[in-house]
């Protein structure tokens, strides 16, 4: 179990898992996970491919339910809210818990079109309203002045790490709280991860960040906190400083030194 | 040394046959049907009338079978699209594992009727029910025959128009649910327009095989070369004047050749579909 007592005594905790067990048909994937996530602050999952940083991160925004045969144990509670609970609405968790992907994914439609699809899902239909919602996440991507001249040009046509950025403004579009990046800047050049990076970095006051990693570099770079999963377990949760520094685990330390994983 | 030449100097010759093929088909149309070009020439076909035998003055106007291959397929296409783009959405997005293995070789099997079979059933059934549906004097009719020409469609765009489905990333959909929305939201708004030149290709290789469609049509729609646009008329088709038709015509007649003319303009127009299909596929980068 890890204590609390890491954070800041003023901390506000956005979301917490208690004993959570999590399975893949008869295969389970993660066990016991008991952690809070601060808000306003940005979290790295780090940890060897498999140890089920990603399974855990889908879980906030209940992706993990469109794969079937999956289910899960224990409580995760966003803002208080007990997520899995019969009746929570999956609609609003997502619109409040935005996911950008390892691979970037634009639709195969406008710039424009792809940032409005969030906003235009959840009803606005107002073509002003929508080209500021636009123009505001755009901006707050750090895309804007790239795209500005072409909003109606097909996404597709963008760079690797346009498209990336695409993905945040699109996520951005629909108002969230929480940012989940599943491995955001892998697939990125490194001129590319390091925008996506500072990125992160100007988003980092303004929303809760949750970001799985298997760079540990980046993992140190751009958070507050890290917590590192081994197997399906929570090895160690701690103040990024303290985990690179001073781990309290063994297999943490073996970890960022590079000895596994 | 001259084996491995050899060799692959018959396995070209067996891959160009069907190139062979298609040209001499095409130059064998042209041939037979060339001279009408002189004399009469080729106004005649635009008459609005088409009869072939008569004492008095033969007409040779492919308008009306023109007319009425486009009728049919026209109706045949408002059943089809509707039906087999909705049932390639179910089986491609919404139907369990179980419901595909029970839909998919059912899809199958209509494909595998033979149109002759199928022409039997339109005549038995269909027609007859069409008759007391509208209250005609006969049940054979344009309508009847876009019917059973949409049973034979539908196998063929339900099919291509799933694999156009199917093959849109699943990170797109991943995407939209992530950002709230729900899974019809993400079947018309994401996946539907992603497929989009699949299934409009898919649509097209209906088409083509529905103009292309004899038997069936021979039996059902009637046969008389009249020019209209109603469905409950009774039409003839360009196949089904070929088909009837070439059986009793006299070699190297004028309404032999006029015949050929048909058959001319039936290829350019399945030949025009399937281009156009290809296009959209390559276009969109559905096909290499």
């Amino acid at each position: 179990m890890v204590e609390t007592s890491i954070f800041p005594a003023d901390t506000d905790h956005v979301i917490t898992t208690r004993q959570v067990n999590f399975f893949y048909g008869e295969t389970q994937a993660l066990f016991d996970i008991t952690m809070d996530i601060p808000g306003r602050r940005v979290t790295a999952f780090i940890g060897p491919s498999g140890c089920g940083k990603s399974t855990f991160l889908r879980i906030f925004n209940r992706m993990n339910d469109t794969i079937t045969g999956t289910r899960l144990e224990g409580e995760v509670r966003i803002n208080g809210e007990n997520i899995y609970e019969n009746g929570s609405n999956v609609v609003r968790l997502r619109r409040k818990v935005g996911m950008v992907f390892q691979k970037s994914n634009p639709f195969p439609k406008s710039i424009f079109d792809n940032v409005a699809y969030g906003p235009r899902i959840h009803g606005t239909k107002d073509r002003q309203e929508l080209a500021e919602i636009v123009e505001k996440s755009l901006i707050r991507s750090a895309l804007w002045d790239e795209v500005k001249d072409r909003l109606d040009t097909n996404a597709i046509g963008l760079s690797g790490g346009q498209q990336q950025r695409l993905c945040i403004a699109r996520a951005l579009a629909v108002g969230p709280d929480i940012l989940l990046m599943d491995e955001p800047a892998s697939a990125l050049d490194p001129k590319s991860t390091i925008r996506i990076e500072d990125l992160i970095g100007e988003l980092r006051n303004d929303y809760t960040i949750v970001i799985v990693t298997h760079n540990m570099q980046q993992a140190a770079r751009i958070s507050d906190y890290t917590a590192f999963f081994y197997e399906g377990s929570l090895v160690e949760f701690n103040a990024t400083k303290k985990i690179f520094t001073k781990p309290r685990e063994k297999q943490t330390e073996d970890y960022i030194t590079g000895r596994f994983g | 040394m001259w084996k491995d030449k050899a060799m692959r100097l018959l396995m070209l010759s067996a891959a160009s046959t069907s190139i062979f093929l298609v040209a001499l088909i095409f130059i064998f149309l042209v041939k037979e049907a060339a001279p009408f070009a002189l004399k009469p020439g080729l106004d005649a076909l635009f008459d609005r009338q088409w009869i072939p035998v008569s004492f008095v003055q033969e007409r040779y106007g492919i308008l009306p079978l023109v007319t009425g291959s486009a009728l049919v397929t026209g109706l045949s296409m408002l059943f089809t699209i509707p039906l087999s783009v909705l049932g390639a959405i179910y089986i491609a997005e919404i139907a369990s594992p179980v419901e595909r293995e029970i839909l998919k070789p059912f899809i199958e099997l209509l494909a595998s009727i033979p149109s002759v079979v199928l022409g039997f059933f339109g005549l038995v059934v269909l027609a007859p029910l069409i008759k007391s549906l509208f209250g005609l004097g006969t049940g054979l009719s344009a309508l009847t025959g876009a019917l059973l020409l949409t049973l034979m469609a539908i196998p063929t765009v339900i099919t291509l128009s799933e694999d156009a489905i199917m093959s849109v990333p699943r990170a797109y959909k991943d995407a939209s649910r992530a950002l709230g929305a729900s899974d019809l939201q993400t079947i018309f708004q994401v996946i539907i327009p992603a497929a989009l030149p699949g299934i409009i290709a898919a649509i097209m290789l209906g088409v083509g095989r529905v103009v292309g469609e004899t038997m069936a049509v021979l039996m059902v729609t009637g046969n008389s070369a009249l020019m209209t646009w109603s469905p409950l008329a009774p039409v003839r088709t360009m196949t089904a004047t070929i088909a009837a038709e070439m059986g009793e015509v006299s070699f190297g007649s004028l309404h032999y050749q006029a015949l050929f003319w048909i058959g001319l303009v039936l290829l350019a127009v399945t030949f025009l579909l399937n281009i156009i299909a290809q296009r959209v596929l390559v276009r969109y980068g559905m096909m290499k």
